[in-house]
């Protein structure tokens, strides 16, 4: 891994235990990703995609090899540690969204600043929604948002702690194609203003294709030319 | 921990969708916390009650008690006592209100000028305590009075004395109003008592010497060296320091009753709050792994629910402090007639404060139990679900459990007076708790291996709600359970004292005892009673006798022994009521030795009572010696007996053969039925009448006023058990309402598969009908053995459950569990599918 590399993953193994012996769902993966550059992971179902997303983004602690986010050895961190750097560090989108739903969308975004006390937290989300587009829909809750509504607000708040790296899981899985098409857009473009790298997991391969760089796993392994 | 303005906020914000369900939780802990508000509120002012009306509590400074006339020797000690001197004699007896012609059992005190030197009698006209001594008139108890519908005025016939009645006596000083009903009170002047003619040397009468001395009198330093002649001679000195002691031991158990029965509440509201809020929490395992995965501690997330959890506690303890400061107000009346005190009521801060921090901490380490497993949320579930709580064993939460169990025991030790009632109190309720909830894990095995395909499908599922996930099973086999258990136990030991113990008006069971009755009135009492068709069922003899010496030793030696070495005090110093006869009775039954039958040298051979020998610690051939009105007579055990003490008829601890006690001087007793109440009440006239020495006690009237005392203190018992039972409901409310939402996504889904609202009902009703079912059934059998060993060891009487009770209530439980849980789902049956959902 250079000081180019925001991400950088060696040889990583991650198996569990079950009543029929050991299962290994992911062999020896290495990869780097560079600052603000862009990733897709990419498999059938079953191949592994999302635990390499949770292991990189310290979700997960894996059974043999390491993880660098931003030269920091993620695999050496406890859980509070990995809390600590996700918090700094990271930002997350997921397939089903994943809002707080008793917190309005503008309460949903403050989250992440407010976790490590910085002020503004307020300003910065209500400029991040409207940025987004749903300047009028901040003290709205989950349930009064559509889909893609959602997933907007999910952006912002991904976006509100300024993140070297962003995790998205099937962003555009739970959306029609319309609403797919401008979450994409809008994702992207975030990326690109704020300078941040992304990984993303897709089985859209339209999707991977906007990426620099594609992953591809089968049976836990990468199988991609390196 | 430090809570952050960040936690609160996070709380706040959490719990926007749950409000109407958090603030029902904390319900279940309010009446609890009320219950032990106001307890320990009226235990502080018990406190100040007794420290204020200390000497009106004995009404002097000192009083000498004896159980027999005062000797020469007496009368000189007492003279040496000093200061203010009054004095009372008391004795049983029949009196008689010409004017009605009714009869009954009294207690009739004689007073001389004086009594009381503090407080005063509380009496209509208000100066009839001053003016009865110098009329002379009779003041008499206002139960009595209503009995007889008599007035002031009217005369009363005390033996062969007539007193016009000039007062109501309604309140004496020291003294309690629920234990007159047994002997209501007649005070009448000392000076007047010979004249009733009914105190003879072998009369049964209690001599009393009230002093006040002047105010700077040490009391009590003056009595320390004093007390051990007057022992010797039988004396009784009682200080008002003892009286607060003993006062304060019976108020202490009176309190600590109380309070267990109140913590009792709040461990039942404890155990629903923490079922209520393990489905909060896991509701939010989601939210929780969404925190985490956006940066915030194990510590962070946690600190979130426990401050909910605490806004709860606070909560409760508010709306518990202000009802228990409301049911103050009515706590004094319902224990007024057991105190001898005028209760005030005052809010007694400390202790109110002190009963909301006990309910607040309580409910925080319930709440703590399904709280502190969000620890080990794992942030991957918000990828994967199935990966959200580590399922491993959490030190933590042994802690928890271990700081609860101490928490527990501590209260209950801290309640009781004595710390093995308070280790006992901690492992019933750890062996109720426990066996309550081995049931209900019973039952969910069962429902899950006794479901068979050939079922109907209504029952399979009823059957089916009570294992599958978030099943309400244990929940409401606790609450519903302890409360049936600890309501049937007061009952079926209600029923035991009252029913079995004085069985009244039963085929050839005598409901009269006619005492006092003199040797040479004997014939004529019989002919009285014969000639109005009544049977004498049994006739005995009675002489009174003390212990002078146990194999041997002087009961003034046994007397100065160690505790734990020395028999009984009560045993050594109380007054035997003996007779002599040459064979069993119906309600006796020998257990060893030889019937005795003839003098052996000097020593009379005696039949002693089984458990009176062994307190006693005496067997066959031991020696005992009585004193016999000043006549020493030697013995020796040759027989012991079992006594039926259950049976209404003369019983004895020590018979006498015949021939050796014919010289002492005895009065005789005869037990009879009347077949009607008027017969009854026309005999009852006759015999005050002509022979106003004869006592008489109506059992029917004497299990009238045992009803009163009993029906009193149920009072107390039931208002203790309407917290619990009020607590179990609002858990099963509040567990009923909890498992509402997935009660309603399969209804909904039952119901868009074809299922009638009639098919969902049945669910419905198996489900809470076999909860309560088993619940009530769980509740009944521990009441049974609570009950039975309760009758058993504290009160020592065989155990004859009623077969009724237990059936009605498993009858009323199924029934209030069945219909509170229809009630609460009823919108579950009759709101359209889409209604729900979108209101959901």
């Amino acid at each position: 891994m250079n000081d180019e590399s925001i991400l950088g993953v060696n040889a990583l193994t991650k198996s569990y235990s079950t009543s029929g012996g050991e299962l290994t769902v992911l062999r020896e993966v290495t990869f780097d990703v560079r600052r603000g550059r862009t990733c897709a992971i990419v498999g059938p179902s079953g191949s592994g995609k999302t635990t390499l997303l949770g292991l990189c983004a310290g979700l997960d602690q894996p059974t043999q090899g390491t993880v660098h986010l931003d030269g920091i050895a993620v695999h050496s961190l406890n859980e509070d540690g990995r809390a600590r750097l996700r918090n700094k560090l990271l930002g997350f989108v997921f397939q089903n969204f994943q809002l707080l739903t008793t917190l309005t969308a503008r309460e949903n975004v403050m989250v992440p600043l407010e976790l490590c006390g910085e002020k503004g937290a307020d300003h910065r989300a209500v400029e991040l929604l409207q940025r987004v587009g749903l300047g009028d829909r901040l003290d709205h809750y989950p349930i009064q948002l559509s889909g893609g509504e959602q997933q907007r607000v999910a952006l912002a708040r991904a976006f509100i702690n300024r993140p070297k790296i962003l995790f998205a899981d099937e962003p555009t899985g739970n959306l029609d194609s319309e609403t797919s098409g401008k979450i994409i857009d809008l994702l992207f473009d975030l990326n690109r203003a704020s300078g941040t790298a992304l990984v993303l997991v897709t089985h859209n391969l339209e999707l991977a294709a906007m990426t620099d760089q594609i992953i591809t796993l089968r049976g836990g392994r990468r199988v991609d030319p390196l | 921990m430090s809570f952050n303005r960040w936690i609160w906020l996070m709380a706040w914000r959490d719990s926007r969708a749950s409000r109407r369900k958090l603030f029902l939780f904390s319900c279940s802990i309010v009446l609890g916390i009320a219950a032990l508000v106001s307890i320990t509120s009226l235990g502080h002012n018990l406190e100040i009650a007794v420290a204020e009306q200390a000497k009106s509590l004995l009404a002097a400074d000192l009083v000498v008690t004896s159980r027999q006339p005062l000797s020469e020797r007496a009368e000189q000690m007492i003279e040496g006592l000093g200061g203010e001197q009054a004095r009372e004699v008391s004795f049983s007896s029949m009196a008689l209100f010409p004017n009605s012609e009714g009869t009954r059992l009294v207690q009739i005190r004689g007073l001389t000028e004086g009594f009381p030197f503090y407080g005063a009698f509380e009496t209509f006209p208000t100066n009839a305590g001053e003016i009865f001594r110098n009329l002379p008139g009779a003041l008499v108890e206002e139960s009595l009075m209503k009995q007889f519908n008599a007035k002031v005025g009217d005369p009363i016939k005390l033996g062969e004395l007539i007193l016009p009645i000039v007062g109501i006596l309604q309140k004496i000083p020291g003294e309690a109003m629920v234990f007159t009903t047994i002997a209501p009170r007649v005070y009448i002047p000392a000076t007047e008592i010979p004249k009733t003619k009914l105190i003879k040397a072998e009369s049964l009468a209690k001599f009393k010497v009230f002093i006040k001395y002047p105010p700077a009198t040490l009391v009590e330093e003056f009595v320390k060296k004093r007390r051990a002649p007057f022992k010797e001679l039988r004396l009784e000195l009682e200080t008002v320091e003892d009286r607060k002691r003993d006062l304060g031991k019976s108020m202490n158990h009176l309190q600590t009753f109380l309070s267990l029965g109140g913590f009792i509440a709040l461990l039942l509201g404890g155990v629903g709050v923490a079922s209520a809020i393990h489905v909060h929490v896991k509701e939010k395992v989601p939210s929780v792994a969404v925190l985490r995965c956006l940066g915030a501690s194990a510590n962070q997330t946690l600190q979130i629910y426990v401050a909910q959890g605490m806004a709860l506690g606070l909560l409760g303890a508010i709306m518990g402090g202000i009802l228990g400061v409301v049911i103050q107000f009515f706590l004094p009346r319902v224990i007024q007639d057991f105190v001898a005190l005028e209760i005030q009521y005052s809010i007694a801060w400390v202790s109110v404060l002190g009963a909301m921090g006990a309910g607040f901490v309580i409910c925080v380490l319930f709440a703590l139990v399904p709280i502190l497993p969000l620890r080990r949320v794992s942030p991957l579930a918000v990828l994967r679900a199935t990966t959200a709580v580590s399922h491993h064993r959490d030190p933590l939460q042994w802690l928890l459990f271990g700081i609860m169990g101490l928490g527990i025991t501590g209260f209950s030790l801290w309640q009781s007076t004595r710390w093995y009632h308070g280790l006992a109190f901690t492992g019933g309720i750890l062996v109720a708790f426990g066996l309550l909830a081995l049931v209900a894990k019973l039952l969910i095995s069962l429902a899950r291996r006794a479901i068979t395909p050939s079922w109907p499908y209504v029952w399979r599922q009823g059957f089916a709600n009570l294992h599958r996930p978030n099943n309400r099973t244990l929940l409401l086999m606790l609450s519903l359970g302890l409360g049936t258990f600890l309501l049937l136990t007061m009952y079926l030991v209600q029923h035991t004292l009252l029913i079995d113990l004085l069985p009244a008006g039963k085929g050839r069971q005598p409901n009269t005892v006619l005492f006092d009755i003199q040797t040479d009135q004997i014939s004529d009492v019989e002919n009285l009673l014969k000639n109005r068709q009544m049977e004498v069922l049994q006739q005995a003899p009675v002489v009174t006798m003390r212990l002078a010496s146990v194999k041997g030793r002087a009961i003034r030696d046994l007397l100065k022994e160690p505790d734990h070495r020395r028999v009984p005090n009560w045993v050594l110093r109380r007054e035997f009521r003996s007779t002599w006869r040459d064979q069993l009775v119906d309600s006796e039954e020998s257990v060893v030795g030889v019937w005795p039958s003839q003098k052996i040298r000097d020593s009379i051979p005696i039949s002693l009572e089984e458990g009176i020998a062994k307190d006693l610690a005496v067997t066959l051939g031991d020696d005992l010696e009585f004193d016999v009105q000043g006549v020493s007579i030697a013995t020796h055990v040759a027989h012991l007996r079992k006594v039926d003490w259950k049976r209404m008829a003369p019983n004895f601890f020590v018979v006498f053969p015949s021939k050796t006690l014919e010289a002492a001087p005895a009065f005789h007793i005869i037990t009879t039925r009347s077949n009607t109440p008027e017969a009854g009440a026309e005999m009852q006239h006759a015999l005050v009448k002509n022979y106003p020495n004869i006592s008489l006690i109506d059992l029917t009237l004497v299990l009238k006023t045992v009803d009163t005392v009993v029906s009193k203190v149920s009072v107390a018992v039931r208002f203790m058990a309407s917290f619990i039972l009020g607590t179990g409901l609002l858990v099963l409310i509040s567990a009923i309402l909890t498992g509402r939402y997935q009660r309603m996504q399969e209804s909904i889904l039952l119901r868009t598969l074809g299922a009638s609202r009639w098919q969902v009902l049945q669910i419905l009703v198996i489900e809470y009908f076999l909860l309560g079912f088993c619940a009530s059934l769980t509740g009944v059998v521990l009441a049974l053995g609570g009950a039975g060993a309760l009758v058993f060891y504290l009160f020592k009487l065989p155990f004859h459950p009623p077969l009724l009770a237990p059936f009605v209530t498993m009858a009323c439980i199924c029934l209030t569990t069945m219909t509170t849980g229809l009630i609460m789902s009823w919108g579950v049956m009759n709101r359209p599918p889409l209604e729900i959902l979108r209101g959901e």
